[in-house]
């Protein structure tokens, strides 16, 4: 059996002998036990009963501590056996105010921001549909001129199914595939480069497509030949 | 002699701050606003009543109490999912509005939006508002998965909410270019010309995914229609409920990630 340490065992011995000096006023009359005036009147409720019998016979009892309760030490167990603390204690601060406060002035500025913008530029509404009127170039919304540049480099399977779907299934892989577990950017620095690689890549074939293709999605300078782009 | 009067008349100010601590007291107010909510009467102040501010409120359904200090930080997350999230709110506002003048036929859509945009209270701005608000959209998500990215948000546990996020990001694109066709003008059947034309381009079953996307063998009015629903019901239903999981899985996996 765990060892029980000198001062807890003197601290028993001492509560002990302050319990049964029948000179101890206070084990008698302690400020934690029920109120006689309750006591009365449990009693007088009829089922004063049990608890007349589950009062102290014969003075208190070998053992109670200072309050008249009985008090029995069942173990001692060291703390550093069963007490690991695994996880480190982490820094946190209170959602409201410190986040919410954050969101709400974020959330305030994107909608103003967004008010003002279509205050003051109007999105385009062209001429109605016409089948028979094909406008030249035709271009596909901005994040997939990408995409429509590749098309004038690969066969179209390639350039719109086979890359982008590559491209997609690449990205959903990503957290299987990269095994390095440091989030430190000095550690990644293969993963950062080429994920910065890859967007610029890709960057750059969405500004082409965007600026540089003009009728017949031929190469053009958008300042020798004007723009070819709507949102 | 002027009567000196022990009570004199409340000044309006009085008023107002007694019929205000009224409307607090009131069962309605209480019923509505529970224990720790700011807006309840004697509210302090206290680190009891910031917890409850949250954990009292239907905010508990997205914020945990206490979140990482770091995490609060701007330059950590730089909003851009929570923005992403807001940005679809706003769509989704601006978007109602936009359905109670728009039918999705080929004869009405365009001379619709032309309408709304001429003769309707706001029509014009909230257009714009919708239009500009969806490019920022499928910004703020792409630039958001490039944070997440550079901070290897993505590695164990939280894989899976980085794959959650690839169907997100899927599904924004797929909510823009299915708007894209809605005006109904020049631009919007030759954009979705070019773009569904490449889909015909898979393999195997490429053919048979065009048209029943399209409804049939070219764009035309029935295209119009199911991108109509795909649009305005089908994805919004399928993007909440991944954005469900995806905010679910941010605090179960032990909420933001870092500090680097
Ligand atoms: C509709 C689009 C999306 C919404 C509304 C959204 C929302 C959020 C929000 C609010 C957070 C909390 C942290 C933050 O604001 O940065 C978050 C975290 C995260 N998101 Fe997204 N997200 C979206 C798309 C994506 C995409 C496209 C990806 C990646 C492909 C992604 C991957 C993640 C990951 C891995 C986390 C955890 C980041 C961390 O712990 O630091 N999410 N998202």
């Amino acid at each position: 059996m765990t060892e029980i340490p000198e001062h807890l065992l003197k601290r028993a011995q001492a509560a002990r002998d302050k319990a049964a000096s029948p000179s101890d006023a206070s084990a008698s009359e302690g400020g934690d036990r029920i109120p006689d005036a309750l006591l009365d009147r449990t009693k007088a409720s009829g089922a004063g009963a049990a608890v007349v019998a589950a009062a102290p016979a014969g003075g208190v009892p070998v053992g109670a501590g200072p309050g008249g309760h009985t008090q029995r030490l069942l173990t001692v167990v060291k703390s550093g056996s069963i007490q690991e603390a695994k996880a480190a204690p982490v820094d946190k601060v209170h959602t409201w105010p410190h986040l919410l406060a954050v969101e709400f002035v974020a959330g305030l500025a994107l909608t103003a921001f967004l008010f003002v913008f279509s205050w003051v530029v109007n999105a385009p509404l062209l001429q109605a549909a016409d089948f028979n009127n094909t406008p030249n170039p035709s271009k596909a919304p901005w994040y997939f001129l990408g995409l429509q540049e590749l098309l004038t480099m690969f066969h179209p399977m390639i350039a719109g199914v086979t890359l982008p779907g590559m491209g997609l299934v690449a990205l959903i892989l990503a957290p299987y595939l990269d095994r390095n577990a440091s989030n430190k950017p000095e550690d990644r620095k293969f993963m950062t480069s080429m994920m910065t690689m890859f967007l610029i890549f890709w960057a750059v074939l969405t500004i082409i497509g965007s600026f540089f293709r003009g009728p017949g999605f031929n190469f053009t300078f958008p300042w020798r030949d004007g723009i070819f782009f709507e949102l | 002699m002027a009567k000196v009067l022990d009570n004199p008349r409340p000044t309006l100010k009085e008023r107002a701050a007694k019929i205000g601590a009224q409307i607090q007291g009131s069962q309605a107010w209480n019923s509505i606003f529970r224990p720790g909510s700011i807006f309840r009467k004697g509210y302090t102040d206290s680190p009891r009543n910031r917890s409850y501010v949250i954990m009292n409120s239907v905010l508990y359904h997205l914020h945990p109490v206490k979140v990482k200090r770091h995490a609060v930080k701007v330059s950590y997350t730089l909003c851009l999912g929570g923005l992403s999230f807001f940005v679809f709110i706003l769509l989704t506002v601006t978007g109602i509005f936009l359905m109670f003048f728009y039918r999705p036929t080929g004869a009405n859509a365009w001379q619709d939006i032309q309408t709304l945009q001429t003769s309707v209270t706001f029509g014009l701005l909230i257009r714009n508002m919708h239009r500009w608000g969806a490019h920022i959209m499928v910004l703020t998500v792409f630039l958001h998965m490039a944070r997440v990215f550079y901070h290897g948000a993505y590695k164990p546990p939280r894989e899976f909410n980085w794959v959650i996020g690839v169907i997100l990001l899927t599904l924004t694109l797929l909510l823009s270019f299915t708007g894209y066709l809605l005006p109904w003008d020049q631009l919007a059947l030759w954009a979705v010309t070019v773009g569904t034309n490449m889909m015909g381009y898979t393999p195997v079953f490429g053919s048979q995914v065009r048209f029943v996307l399209l409804g049939g063998v070219e764009i035309g009015s029935e295209t119009l229609l199911r991108w109509y629903v795909l649009h305005v019901l089908m994805l919004p239903f399928v993007i909440v409920i991944f954005m469900a999981i995806h905010f679910w899985r941010v605090r179960k996996d032990g909420g933001i990630s870092g500090p680097l």
